[in-house]
């Protein structure tokens, strides 16, 4: 299994960009996954209390957005689904398609905590 | 009220500029470097026998490999040349860390060329870039022909392709054309070699095709020099 490897680099990101804004705490990650990224976020999510515990991210959620995997078929424009068993366009039966997503792997962004004391809106 | 701050940094951005500084470590010493993946079983140790075989006469060759126990790297190490153990302690892909601990145990300036033998296993390790020249995946006959369409990552990552143990073909049967077809959806125009350990047919394409990389980049480094 990797992702234990994985979930500290998730936390890495997350922490290193909670303390360039100054945040106090990470409520929540928001990670965008790849049907095609090899990643089983079950497993991360196994991992994440343990790894985050006593850093800027303890008790925070880990939401995943999955993106299946898209094919686009050169022949005709159709656009479809990625499926395990044949490359072949299901509305024109062209074999020239490609695949245009399901590969992301990402985080793609943060909610935070500001210190209320150090945030309070500066009056001109 | 919770504030959101953007981000989009990929995961594997911390594996990713290791295997930047490899690259540049074994660009510097002149070494060409490929990876070899391929399932448990699927041939690594065998290619890898193979070639260094019949290119250890052109070229100072040495491989690192990653695994639990040094039985494969015992067998590579009676031909003589320097070998490394990476120990993965179980994990299931070699990553960019794990490889650039293990650089000092070979002398770099000593090499030409250096192969890397993966974790069996044909789902994770192309996620994880060593920093090498070339991605090699060993894809084998008894594995069937529909792996493109079942770990397609895998296929991606690869710069060239080996379909080995093609001596079975005529007990096993295996449907080379829808192979291909998954291939060539996945990865076009990439390199592909049908080819045997056992009984070396196919391997003289593929060991020309590999030469002719490694000699196109030495020349490279010695114009850079
Ligand atoms: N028939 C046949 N058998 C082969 C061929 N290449 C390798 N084998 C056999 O397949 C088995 C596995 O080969 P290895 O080279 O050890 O495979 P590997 O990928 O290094 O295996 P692991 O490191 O254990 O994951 C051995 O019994 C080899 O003799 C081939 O071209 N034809
Ligand atoms: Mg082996
Ligand atoms: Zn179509």
């Amino acid at each position: 299994m990797h992702e234990l490897g994985i979930t500290h680099s998730i936390l890495n990101i997350a922490v290193k960009h909670a303390q360039q804004v100054g945040a106090i705490r990470i409520k929540e990650l928001n990670l965008v996954i790849g049907e095609m990224s090899s990643i089983v976020d079950d497993s991360v999510q196994f991992y994440w209390e343990m790894v985050a515990q006593g850093t800027l991210a303890e008790g925070s959620t880990l939401n995943f957005r999955r993106v299946a995997g898209r094919l686009h078929c050169d022949g005709c424009g159709h656009e479809f689904a990625f499926n395990r068993q044949d490359f072949v366009c299901p509305q024109c039966q062209s074999p020239q398609i490609r695949i245009v997503g399901g590969e992301e792997f990402f985080l793609e962004s943060i909610d935070v905590d500001f210190d209320p004391e150090k945030q309070r809106p500066v009056q001109p | 009220m919770s504030t959101n701050i953007p981000i989009v940094e990929n995961i594997l951005n911390a594996n990713d500029l290791l295997a930047g500084q490899i690259h540049d470590r074994l660009e510097r010493a002149g070494v060409f470097s490929f990876n070899v993946m391929a399932s448990p079983g699927g041939g690594k140790t065998s290619t890898i026998l193979r070639t260094v075989r019949t290119l250890m006469g052109e070229f100072r060759v040495g491989v690192m490999d990653g695994d639990i126990v040094p039985i494969d790297l015992e067998e590579l190490a009676k031909m003589g040349i320097p070998v490394s153990l990476i120990n993965t302690g179980g994990n299931c892909h070699l990553d960019a860390n794990m490889v650039i601990g293990a650089l000092p145990t070979l002398d770099l300036n000593a090499l030409d060329l250096l192969i890397i033998e993966n974790v069996g296993n044909l789902v994770c390790p192309a996620a994880f870039k060593l920093g090498v020249d070339l991605n090699v995946v060993i894809a084998s006959v008894p594995e069937g022909a529909d792996k493109p369409y079942k770990y397609p990552t895998m296929f991606r990552g690869a710069d060239v392709l080996l379909l080995n143990k093609m001596d079975l073909c005529e007990y096993q049967g295996f449907d080379l054309e829808y192979f291909k077809h998954g291939i060539e959806v996945l990865n076009p125009g990439v390199a592909f070699f049908p080819l045997s350990c056992r009984t070396g047919e196919g391997f003289d394409a593929w060991i020309d095709w590999l030469r002719a990389k490694i000699k196109t980049r030495s020349a490279a480094t010695h114009v850079g020099q």
